[in-house]
């Protein structure tokens, strides 16, 4: 078998009695699309965690491109290429939208220690970091601050960060969360646009966005791996539809 | 604003704008017009460079901090003890050892306190402050307690311009110059990919983490050259006052600094001009008219800045200045 770009081995984690994520095995390929979906409290965010360094497993590993990761922290797997996004916005509010991304550009590219030559100067990380903003839409936006935008263009600020550190793997937590329907599409363009090689992990609870988006879906209940297949599969699952997707179908109307 | 002006803003952010040569065209124009005064424009300019090594520390980087006059008293007491012990006073390069002495200890402190935030973080500098005082005071071997060391000999500066206590006309050039290189290094500091990963921490540290930088020893090389420029202002203050005694080690320096860095604008250098010439010369005129209870003035401008312009003052200059833009774009 071809060696998984992400790959979770009998994951568990467990804070003090309660089993928030238990003998997960999982795994991503390099260009996978994949989502991960399951109820509220199933685990998703905790295992998101799990695999970028947040949190450490009480049992089991992680692997990255073969290596063991467990014991990395999540500095270092950001340099080794995973990057993540998050639920609830976490930008940089006061700066403009041109140097959030600035910030994980230099971070990438090694200028971030250097304390001589402005910022300004460095035209490879100014050039990445607009060539970024362009393939969001950003970049009419490009000097306004966070807190000018509406919404669904700071989901895509949220998702631009995570780009800038050049991610081989990309998680992305409900990237849709809090967008007005309207405006979702924006965010299913940018992440169907992805560059190929990125292997793709989405949480999402918008199920038309998962169905178009997914070549592979694991639904996550409980804190373990309920099922796990192509969206065919999952969608003509009576388990599934009867634990998530009736749950969901009611709540989304 | 279009794509190309938004990156020019951050392109040419760090050129030098037409009014920044004012404050050091009044710090000259000072000099000569009013003679008097030096002692009090000497003054001024520590507190200048004190208020913005804080800067760089709590405006860039959201460290909170209320014990910064530690590393102003590391620097005075270590200029003040060399020349009083007869162990070296040459001033320029007493000024560098003190600066490494502060960098010394902004290095320590950092390390242990920079693992904690906000309340804690606030409590544990004071603390550290506090102790250095005591310190200072208990050591009076060394530190001559609580009277502290006074006619420190300092000599005359490049063998030529004589330190007097009187005519303070070379501790005002000696302190702007050193300003203003201290001014020129912070500048470049905060303007490079090292400032703006700074002020990114400020803005959101969790996310800083996600982003793979490495948060903690960023967080303590600021505090580090920080604590080495506060230390070259108390080597200053040493030098032109030829004494040291606790009040540069006291929460009432640490308070003052912190107070008219808010009143000038934190985060943005020049705050700590406005502040400090705005804090000195209201206190200086307050304390004129009315001497009983001139604090009760600056009190209420305190609070006044602090429900109304959270910004200080060059925050109010700036949302001038946007509305003004703003009407003409409209026009």
């Amino acid at each position: 078998m071809r060696e998984a770009l992400l790959e979770a081995r009998n994951v568990s984690k467990s804070f003090g009695a309660l089993s928030a994520a238990s003998n997960i095995n999982f795994r991503l390929d390099k260009g996978a699309r994949h989502a991960l979906i399951g109820p509220n409290g199933a685990g998703k965010t905790t295992f998101i965690n799990l695999l970028t360094g947040v949190l450490t497993p009480t049992e089991g590993q992680v692997f990255l491109n073969g290596e063991d990761v467990t014991k990395v922290a999540q500095a270092e797997r950001v340099k080794r290429g995973i990057a993540r996004t998050f639920q609830i916005n976490r930008l940089f509010r006061g700066l403009s939208v041109l140097e959030n991304v600035y910030i994980p550009v230099s971070e990438q590219l090694g200028a971030a220690p250097k304390m001589i030559k402005p910022a300004g100067m460095r035209k490879d990380v100014v050039e990445k970091a607009m060539q970024l903003l362009e393939m969001l839409k950003l970049q009419d936006d490009a000097g306004h601050r966070i807190s000018e935008l509406p919404y669904g263009r700071q989901r895509l600020v949220e998702i631009a960060i995570a780009l800038g550190l050049a991610p081989k793997v990309l998680l992305l937590d409900e990237p849709a969360a809090g967008v007005p329907s309207a405006e979702s599409h924006i965010i299913l363009d940018a992440v169907a646009a992805l560059p190929k090689d990125i292997g793709v992990l989405i949480i999402e609870h918008d199920m038309d966005l998962v169905f178009r988006f997914a070549e592979r879906i694991t639904v996550l209940v409980g804190g373990r791996i309920f099922a796990e297949g192509t969206p065919k599969e999952i969608g003509a699952n009576p388990d599934v539809r009867a634990v998530y997707l009736g749950q969901a179908g009611a709540s989304h109307g | 604003m279009t794509n190309a002006d938004a990156a020019r803003s951050l392109v040419e952010r760090h050129r030098l704008r037409w009014w920044e040569p004012v404050p050091w065209i009044l710090a000259v124009a000072f000099f000569f017009a009013f003679p008097n005064h030096l002692g009090f424009g000497t003054e001024l300019l520590i507190t200048v460079l004190f208020a913005l090594s804080l800067d760089l520390v709590l405006g860039y980087a959201g460290i909170v901090t209320l014990g910064h006059a530690a590393f102003f008293g590391v620097g005075a007491y270590t200029v003040g003890m060399m020349a009083k012990h007869g162990l070296w006073n040459e001033p320029i390069s007493s000024l560098v050892i003190a600066a490494i002495m502060g960098a010394l200890c902004g290095l320590a402190s950092g390390l242990v306190l920079l693992r904690t935030v906000g309340l804690t973080l606030l409590m544990l500098t004071l603390c550290t402050m506090l102790l250095l005082e005591e310190a200072a005071n208990l050591g009076h071997h060394w530190t001559g307690g609580f009277d502290g060391l006074d006619n420190v000999p300092i000599p005359p500066l490049f063998g030529i311009f004589e330190f007097s206590p009187l005519y303070p006309t070379t501790q005002y050039i000696y302190v702007l110059c050193v300003l203003f290189l201290c001014f020129l290094f912070l500048r470049t500091l905060v303007y490079s990919p090292f400032g703006e990963s700074l002020t990114g921490i400020r803005e959101n540290t969790l996310r800083m983490h996600a982003v793979g930088a490495p948060v903690r020893k960023r967080l303590v090389i600021c505090y580090t050259i920080s604590a080495a420029i506060a230390a070259i202002a108390g080597g200053l203050w040493a030098q032109s006052n030829a004494y040291v005694n606790l009040s540069t080690l006291s929460l009432d320096r640490a308070a003052t600094v912190l107070i008219l860095l808010v009143l000038g604008g934190y985060g943005r250098l020049y705050g700590a001009f406005v502040g400090a010439v705005a804090y000195m010369v209201l206190s200086h005129y307050l304390a004129k008219v009315y001497p009983t209870a001139w604090q009760l003035g600056l009190g209420l401008m305190l609070m006044v800045i602090a429900l109304f312009a959270r910004n200080g003052i060059l925050g109010i200059f700036d949302s001038i200045l946007r509305r003004v833009r703003g009407e003409r774009a409209m026009s």
